[in-house]
């Protein structure tokens, strides 16, 4: 029986400060989760500065709280892993500063985390029998990308977004119908009192690049919907309307998900990343999988948001192969899929 | 007593160790990379240099601002990580004050400056009695001029000149010469920046008054609300979240 490993991870690279405890990558022993969503629903988004004073006055007390919930203290931990990328730098910075010097004064290994390759890994934690290969659907506020998890940290990008992220894609429809921020969360809700029928958006395909996604028309459809109405005197049905483009959002990320999972196949299609949290979504990409008898993987709602259990996930398989950080680790807030 | 000091308000990043009344080790740099990437490489090497474990130092005593925003967080998160691993307190140093302190015994009145963007300077006066810092006015964010104003009128009163410091003065420098009509007097670079020896020393002077936070509660000098706070403030909206929240007001 090999040794335990015990993971302390940090996480801040937007609005929520989350440590987490994860023992041999898939047991989780605690997750701790400040989000500031409150604070910046004010401004309707995150602002960068507001986060990052927030993350520097809740950093000690998450962490202290994740080691504290998960009855381990800092001496019986093997390492510590931190998001170092990508997000927004000056909330990186705060989470990689603080990982840093903890881990230096107890003399810990230290793993620098890519904040997506967090995301698919929230599949191993929901799934303790999941196991590379698979296709996997990463959508969040920040990314929309179709990849191949060939094995453990190791990912091929097959389509990406050529504009927005899905999730900016929501944020900004909610902005535009009143709903505020967050968007992904508030579409969802409304769309459930709308018919996803009522208004045909387009659908974005990127010429000679199937894969590729493209939100920033749909956007445009539904602002030119709602300004035409406006003109035109007519009041628009919110909830149809939040339907109407949830649908063109989700049945594009079925669609392409599913050609993925056909032209290579996979027996195994996960989703991972905030969208992913998204009801419409999981019903779909679920009902497409079960037709063509794939298995589908989608974390639960609270491992699909930020956290830090996720990173602890993938940093334990980034331990396993020998990736250590060094004292000079520092924020990448561009860091690319599959890049250190 | 052993102090680590900390230093990364703006563009010196800089980390010291005091003991007792030594101070064994000092690493400053002025250099382009980001504190991120420099300071924790500089405390680890000179803890190793001086055969300094982490587990031997008594607290940390760390620069609060104001200053740089980010640089600020990064000294802030790199004391409170290693305060809360150790388990020791953190001693907050108002910035301009460590700056002035590395004057200790100037007849000077002292001028610590820094760039504070939008055409302010970080700013505060001091002045010695002996070896004993004397503070005449509390850092605070305002025009050059008007400090300079400051600063002059200080000296007039009490027949002293002003020595101007700090790292916003390559910046300011020609604008203090003007407005001074060349009275000024500029500090050396051994003596110009923030360093973290004078942090550290001057922390110790703070702690044994009794002056002491953690890792749990520290939390940086911004001496100013974030750009997005000003302006909700300015159109008189509340930058508290619980006031909606309170209204019921389904966002």
């Amino acid at each position: 029986m090999p040794k335990d490993i015990t993971i302390l991870a940090i996480e801040s690279s937007c609005d929520e400060t989350a440590a987490a405890v994860v023992r041999n990558g898939r047991e989780v022993l605690s997750n701790v989760i400040s989000s500031q969503i409150a604070l910046h629903t004010l401004y309707g988004g995150v602002v960068p500065e507001i986060a990052s004073r927030k993350h520097i006055e809740k950093i000690t007390p998450v962490v202290s709280e994740a080691l504290k919930n998960a009855g381990v203290s800092a001496d019986e931990l093997d390492a510590v892993a931190v998001t170092y990328g990508p997000g927004l730098v000056g909330a990186l910075l705060v989470g990689v500063s603080f990982a840093k010097s903890f881990a230096y004064a107890k003399g810990l290994p230290l793993v620098g985390v890519h904040h997506i390759e967090g995301h698919v890994a929230a599949n191993f934690i929901e799934y303790p029998e999941l196991e590379p290969p698979f296709a996997c659907l990463v959508v969040s506020g920040g990314h929309t990308h179709l990849v191949e998890v060939t094995d453990y940290g190791v990912f091929k990008i097959i389509g990406k977004t050529r504009d927005d992220a899905a999730g900016e894609a929501f944020d900004k429809v909610a902005r535009a119908i009143g709903l505020g921020y967050p968007g992904g969360p508030k579409i969802d809700r409304k769309a459930r009192e709308g018919d996803p029928e009522a208004i045909r958006f387009p659908k974005g395909r990127v010429e000679g690049a199937p894969y590729d996604f493209s939100f920033s028309g749909l956007k445009s459809a539904v602002l030119n919907y709602l300004n035409h109405a406006k003109m035109a005197g007519e009041t628009v049905n919110d909830a149809d309307l939040a339907a109407s483009f949830q649908k063109a959002v989700v049945d594009v990320l079925t669609e392409r998900s599913m050609d993925l999972v056909r032209a290579r196949g996979y027996r195994k299609l996960a989703a991972a990343g905030g969208v992913a949290a998204n009801s419409a979504l999981r019903a779909s990409l679920k009902a497409a999988c079960d037709a063509e008898n794939v298995a589908f993987f989608v974390p639960s709602p609270i491992l699909c948001t930020d956290n830090a259990a996720m990173i602890g996930c993938a940093g334990y398989y980034e331990f396993l192969k020998g990736v250590r950080s060094g004292n000079d680790l520092n924020a990448v807030p561009d860091l690319k899929l599959g890049e250190r | 007593m052993k102090i680590l000091g900390i230093e990364s308000a703006s563009v010196t990043a800089s980390c010291a160790v005091l003991s007792d009344d030594v101070l064994l080790a000092e690493y400053t740099t002025n250099y382009k990379k980001t504190h991120s990437e420099t300071l924790l490489p500089m405390v680890s090497e000179i803890l190793r240099m001086t055969g300094t474990k982490p587990s031997d130092l008594t607290l940390i005593a760390v620069s609060e601002g104001p200053g740089s925003f980010t640089g600020l967080r990064i000294g802030a998160a790199a004391a409170k990580g290693l305060a809360f691993a150790l388990d020791i307190p953190i001693v907050p140093v108002p910035t301009l004050d460590a700056i002035a302190y590395g004057m200790a015994g100037s007849a000077c009145i002292l001028c610590p400056m820094m760039d504070a963007r939008r055409g302010e300077v970080y700013a505060g006066l001091y002045e010695f009695d002996g070896t004993e810092l004397v503070i005449l006015q509390k850092a605070e964010a305002l025009p050059c001029t008007e400090e300079v104003r400051r600063a002059e009128e200080f000296a007039g009163e009490r027949g002293k000149r002003v020595m101007y410091l700090g790292d916003g003065l390559p910046v300011f420098r020609e604008e203090i010469t003007r407005l001074t009509e060349g009275r000024a007097l500029f500090a050396l670079p051994q003596s110009v920046t923030q360093r973290a020896g004078s942090v550290a020393a001057l922390g110790k002077v703070l702690y044994e008054q009794g002056v002491v936070s953690d890792a749990y509660t520290f939390s940086p000098l911004y001496l100013r609300k974030s750009q997005a706070e000003q302006e909700r403030e300015a159109m008189g909206l509340s930058t508290e979240p619980d006031e909606l929240s309170a209204k019921g007001a389904d966002l």
